[in-house]
């Protein structure tokens, strides 16, 4: 057994069907294509997160002396932008969501194949100009870029930076149409609504939000853009513009952007809880539905990043309540999961270990939304590392504990090999651990008062204790990302040949050969069982396949 | 003796003791949320864990248990929501008399102003006990000025006012930060909240004012040339603006505004926008020509020439002044001995 097995799986696949460079860029096979969303996603995601080592470096001590003011300000802005229009938006939808939405409903691919494959362009396109972006400079808006910082004053290759992310919002935008168009339309037989596994309703409102919020972004982009180029007054005060308008239309795309993040990320885990635990997951319905009601909601909270703004109290009072309201379906569906492990079989492989760690760290950023709506209390914390936090417990802890459950629960669909078990629960455990470190101490940082975006505290050094514990937990938490990227590469060439289903798990997707053929089924799928039937495949009858592992 | 806990940050204004309490009441409710959410978690784990031969057992769901699960979060959701209201009710709300004080932003400092004159970099000065409203503008970009010790934050725009109030309950200083990103320097942004003895904050006060700050506005207001049109008879090309402070304005497009200090601010920048009910278009603009401490200046000046409001710095701790005459035009002038009561129009109330 010297010799590592080249291709274990004689029969003709995905991967095996073509080779050459050609046979990727110019695929349409969906799978494919996800493949090349995880390499650049991949990319992009330890570029940002190279920044935010940097940034944690740069906080160990109080002065600033690790990197100049505008190199810090540049940092954090890259960061920010890297990581959620390069990583967290395009992840799960674009890489698991574009291989696995055809499987799971039975069709051979999505509805517009050629779109789906310009939709990887353009985010390339995107990510090139991006990439050129930081390297000749960087920008120093921050993410958010508000005017008239963004749009009069910054000196920094803003405009680069915003085509960059005008461009890449419309392969999201192509994404979500694509996912819409096939989930509508090219279901299998008897693949009725209320049979789709919850990661495709999930996807399904992830998808609305990307086609109606990602053209307001877009449009807030165009008129940056004019304000910047043309000085229309459309921001600019002393042109009789508005700048809190910029601020309405900006979070009007940007909130609902963390729900493309998170959406996907909680059909992920229900996926994974259902099967971990051998069972129907808990309140099917209920699940289902809270999806559309958060994407529905979502649209309706925007203004809740501005009640220290100078929008009116009447409406910080009306956009409190809807974020509470909002908070509800997030609630629903965390007692539903919980609910599903009730009398179930749990097993602890490391896709189930995501999945906990996903449902502690999204637990307490979603408690943590609690404070932030309350108006009293975010005029204090909003605009600090409690802000930093929060949002990092939802977009990092929630959305990448999702991702990378996923890609090890479906990375021997992916690949047909098996992970490494043994170093997949470490490094699920690393990143717990790391995360936590990492972004706790922020939140009691955020209450005392400490800023965001301060690279020099100097003024205010009893913020170092805790600022030291977050950056040592950062430096775990990079630990726990390396570790995946390792052995999944590895387990490419010597892991373990994967069988059609190693977790014996229920699912369209699982009822083909890994690595699926090129039209995902050799003869087209008739549904005939209701979604997680795990009860029928843990029958006795059915039960010589073992099992997890 | 939470102001002792290190992991806390310190209490020194009246809104401080609302905003923990609310906060607190949230620790011990989210904390409760997610010891319950863990216990089942942690518990069902456990307790189910794979066993051979012990299969699943298939739950369809239960609408009781969904209904239950959403109603009792909502209404806890409900509580929070109201509390936090009326709480951000009492930030938002500054009262009648709070002692005025202009701040004016820019990349990257804090130019403070008070009513009588002192004016501070990265600094301000205030007495304990006193109710202080802050009107603040910026020059450039948005800045947020925020008082951790307060638990007060306002966003600070350029092209308006926004205000927010403290009433400090304890001495010491405090840390003031720009908390709205602002470019290269943000982190610079930081200075000092001196909170002070109600006769160490006038011995402070004595030294080295430039007269009130309406003082120096009516100067500008005579300099400047409003003064030949804003008459204060009714025979004015401009309205009469004895006592428009806080007065309902009919504008000639039939809309009616109240005449706020962000509304003298624009008619000084923009004069066109909001137009006075009968008065030509006349005005020119002065965008450009004054600087947002002349504005500030001119706003405080119009402010103390109207009778309905006693604006300004006047109204010191209870001990030092003395006891508060009914509002009438300028009250605000000066109470405290040592400004130069003088300089006030000539209409000014002085004790």
């Amino acid at each position: 057994m010297a010799t590592p097995i080249l291709q274990p799986v004689e029969r003709e696949n995905y991967l095996n069907k073509e080779y050459g460079v050609w046979s990727w860029l110019l695929t349409t096979d969906h799978k494919r294509i996800a493949l090349l969303y995880l390499l650049s996603i991949t990319f992009f995601f330890f570029i940002g997160g190279f920044f935010a080592l940097l940034i944690r470096l740069e906080l160990l001590t109080p002065a600033g002396d690790l990197v100049q003011a505008d190199t810090y300000n540049k940092l954090f802005t890259m960061h920010g932008m890297v990581m959620v229009f390069f990583f967290l938006i395009p992840s799960i939808p674009a890489v698991l969501g574009n291989f696995l939405v055809p499987l799971m409903i039975g069709a051979k691919d999505l509805a517009f194949p050629r779109i789906n494959l310009l939709s990887w362009y353009l985010y390339i396109i995107g990510g090139v100009m991006m990439l050129h972006c930081i390297l000749t400079g960087g920008v120093d808006t921050g993410w958010t870029f508000y005017a008239p910082l963004a749009t009069n004053f910054t000196n920094s290759n803003f405009t680069e930076a915003a085509l960059a992310i005008f461009v890449v919002g419309f392969s999201s935008i192509l994404t979500g149409l694509n996912f819409v168009v096939t989930i509508h339309r090219m279901r299998a037989p008897g693949m009725t609504w209320s049979r789709l596994p919850l990661f495709i309703w999930a996807h399904y409102a992830t998808s609305i939000i990307q086609l109606l919020g990602t053209p307001v972004i877009a449009v807030t982009i165009v008129l940056v853009a004019c304000e910047r180029v043309l000085h229309l007054g459309i921001f600019d005060p002393k042109l009789g513009g508005d700048p809190i308008l910029f601020q309405h239309l900006f979070w009007f795309y940007s909130h609902p952007a963390v729900y493309i993040m998170i959406l996907p990320s909680m059909g992920v885990v229900t996926e994974i809880i259902a099967c971990f635990s051998r069972k129907r997951i808990f309140g099917y319905s209920f699940v289902a539905f809270s999806s559309i009601a958060i994407a529905v909601f979502g649209f309706l909270v925007w203004a809740h990043h501005m009640f220290v703004a100078g929008i009116s109290v009447y409406s910080a009072l009306v956009f409190s309540f809807l974020s509470y309201a909002v908070a509800l379906p997030s609630a629903i569906k965390v007692f539903n999961w919980t609910a599903t492990l009730y009398k179930g079989s749990i097993h602890y492989d490391a896709p189930m270990l995501y999945a906990f760690g996903f449902l502690g760290l999204f637990t307490i950023g979603g408690l943590t939304g609690l404070f932030l709506a309350a108006l009293g209390i975010d005029v204090h914390v909003t605009d600090t590392y409690f802000v930093v936090a929060h949002f990092h417990y939802i977009m990092v802890g929630g959305a990448v504990m999702g991702y990378l459950g996923g890609m090890h629960f479906w990375w021997p669909k992916i690949s047909g090999r098996l992970y490494p078990e043994g170093w997949a629960r470490l490094a699920a455990l690393i990143v717990f651990i790391g995360f936590n470190l990492t972004f706790f101490p922020q939140f009691v940082l955020g209450y005392m008062g400490m800023p965001r975006r301060y690279f020099d505290y100097s003024h205010m050094p009893e913020f170092q204790v805790l600022n030291v514990l977050s950056t040592a937990g950062s430096t775990v938490l990079g630990v726990g990302y390396l570790l995946p990227m390792l052995y999944f590469l590895w387990s490419m060439r010597y892991g373990k040949p994967a069988s059609d289903n190693p977790w014996n798990a229920a699912g369209l997707e699982w009822k083909t050969a890994s690595p699926p053929p090129t039209f995902n089924f050799d003869e087209e799928p008739v549904v005939t069982w209701e979604a997680y039937n795990y009860e029928e495949l843990d029958a006795p009858h059915k039960s010589e396949v073992p099992v997890g592992r | 003796m939470l102001n002792n806990f290190p992991l806390w940050p310190q209490q020194a204004s009246t809104l401080a003791a609302h905003v923990d309490a609310l906060y607190i009441f949230l620790l011990i409710v989210t904390g409760m949320m997610a010891m319950l959410i863990f216990a089942c978690l942690i518990y069902f784990a456990a307790r189910y864990r794979y066993r051979p031969g012990v299969p699943a057992e298939q739950i369809e769901g239960s609408n009781a248990l969904e209904i239950t699960w959403s109603a009792i979060p909502f209404l806890v959701f409900m509580a929070i929501f109201a509390w936090g209201a009326v709480v951000f009710f009492k930030e938002r709300t500054p009262p009648a008399d709070a002692a005025e004080v202009y701040v004016v932003a820019k990349q990257w400092m804090w130019k403070v102003e008070h009513a009588e004159g002192q004016r501070e970099i990265n600094e301000l000065h205030v007495p304990v006990g006193r109710d202080v409203k802050l009107i603040m503008t910026s020059q450039d970009v948005i800045h947020s000025f925020y008082i951790p010790a307060f638990r007060i934050k306002q966003d600070v725009l350029p092209g308006r006012y926004t205000v927010e109030w403290f009433r400090a309950t304890k001495p010491g200083v405090y840390h003031l930060f720009c908390a709205e990103y602002c470019g290269t320097q943000h982190s610079g942004m930081v200075g000092d909240i001196v909170v002070q003895e109600p006769a160490q904050y006038e011995a402070w006060m004595n030294g080295g004012s430039t007269g009130p700050l309406s003082a120096s506005g009516e100067k500008m207001f005579g300099e400047l040339g409003c003064s030949t049109c804003h008459r204060s008879d009714a025979q004015g090309r401009g309205p009469n603006l004895q006592g428009v402070y806080g007065q309902p304005v009919q504008l000639e497009d039939g809309r009616t505004v109240t005449a706020d200090e962000n509304y003298l601010r624009e008619c000084i920048l923009d004069p066109g926008a909001k137009r006075v009910k009968g008065f030509q278009p006349v005005m020119p603009t002065f965008q450009g020509l004054v600087s947002e401490e002349q504005v500030n200046a001119l706003v405080a000046y119009i402010k103390s020439i109207s009778a309905n409001k006693p604006a300004g710095g006047a109204k010191t701790s209870a001990s030092s002044s003395p006891p508060r005459e009914p509002d009438r035009i300028q009250a605000q002038a000066n109470v405290k001995v040592q400004a130069p009561l003088n300089a006030q129009p000539s209409t000014s109330q002085v004790h």
